[in-house]
């Protein structure tokens, strides 16, 4: 494996982790609260939903993945 | 008060990543010998040191607005993955940390290498205690840069940082074992829980969200994730119960038929 390979990944790794929908959840939530407010809502509340959402998403696909 | 959390989430996260480095460095410091683990340390501790203080000033130049949407989304990634093995170890679905076994293991691999003497330095030696303090530390470094950077406070994280590299330096050098009674799951907890509230705060002002409360918000959001994951475990832990309840009536119903 070429040391490109390995570099990108080792910083994939570092930075989405094992849980790639997490990094893709955030990035949509934050992009919809920027919209949102842009459109003048204050939407400070989207940010701690979504985080609630992906959190259970997360733990749920975790231990399906865990056999459990 | 978020100047303390701040230096607290530092803390704990360097906390435990330098319990974890410390068993790499104690397993090969006993097996090999300390001077080249200890280089091998030190050299790492030297390029973390480095990377924060050439990333810190250059996060300067970036627009204060861009630099929050960035380490928001980033502290939020890497918060929602140290709360999510937290809860799932906290609810038994994940195996605890567990330093001597870790160590055990690291001190077999050791003893088991082969030796590569160059320049008087045992190079198995340096290059594992080298890697396992630099990719240890690698996360801390972020963390510090981004908070810093973001509060114009590095020198609060940094010494958050500190205080723990010198108090596991310390705990390591005169109990010369793993530090195995070190409540790791229980400081993971806090920094998720820390570096998720952080990074909500500072995504939603970067994506224009004015808070109500203004920095009051950080506390309340703490709060609300403490208490989310809190119920999270107590359901998660009633889910495995149930399922393992369930899996010994189905085996003892085997057994008599």
């Amino acid at each position: 494996m070429s040391y490109l390979v390995r570099f990108l990944e080792f910083w994939y790794d570092f930075i989405v982790g094992d849980d790639w929908t997490v990094a893709i959840g955030v990035l949509v939530a934050l992009g919809l609260t920027a919209l949102l407010t842009r459109q003048g809502l204050d939407a400070w509340w989207l940010m701690p939903v979504a985080v609630v959402v992906l959190l259970a998403l997360s733990l749920s696909r975790a231990i399906r993945r865990a056999g459990g | 008060m978020s100047n303390l959390l701040l230096i607290l989430a530092a803390f704990l996260a360097s906390g435990v990543e330098m319990v974890e480095a410390l068993t790499i460095v104690l397993a090969l410091g006993v097996t090999r010998g300390w001077r080249s683990a200890l280089i091998g340390a030190a050299v790492a501790a030297v390029a973390l040191a480095v990377i924060i203080v050439l990333l810190g000033p250059a996060l300067a130049f970036i627009p204060i607005g861009v630099l929050r949407l960035v380490i928001g989304t980033l502290l939020l990634i890497f918060g929602l993955q140290w709360l999510r093995k937290a809860i799932l170890r906290a609810s038994g679905y994940k195996a605890l940390h567990d330093e001597e076994a870790i160590y055990r293991q690291e001190v077999a691999e050791a003893r088991a290498a082969g030796q590569v003497v160059r320049a008087g330095i045992d190079w198995y030696a340096f290059t594992l205690a080298f890697k396992g303090v630099f990719l240890e530390g690698l996360e801390v470094a972020f963390i510090v840069v981004a908070f810093g950077s973001t509060e114009g406070g590095i020198p609060l994280a940094a010494t958050g940082a500190a205080l723990a590299f010198i108090i596991v330096g310390l705990a390591g050098l005169v109990i010369h074992r793993p530090l195995s009674q070190v409540p790791e799951n229980t400081m993971k907890f806090a920094v998720g829980l820390m570096l998720t509230t952080f990074g909500i705060f500072w995504g939603a002002e970067g994506a224009g969200v004015a808070w109500p409360g203004s920095d009051l918000a950080i506390v309340a959001m703490l709060l609300f994730l403490m208490l989310v994951s809190l119920v999270a475990v107590r359901l998660l832990q009633a889910q495995r119960q149930q399922k393992i309840s369930t899996a010994a009536i189905h085996l003892e119903a085997e057994v008599k038929s």
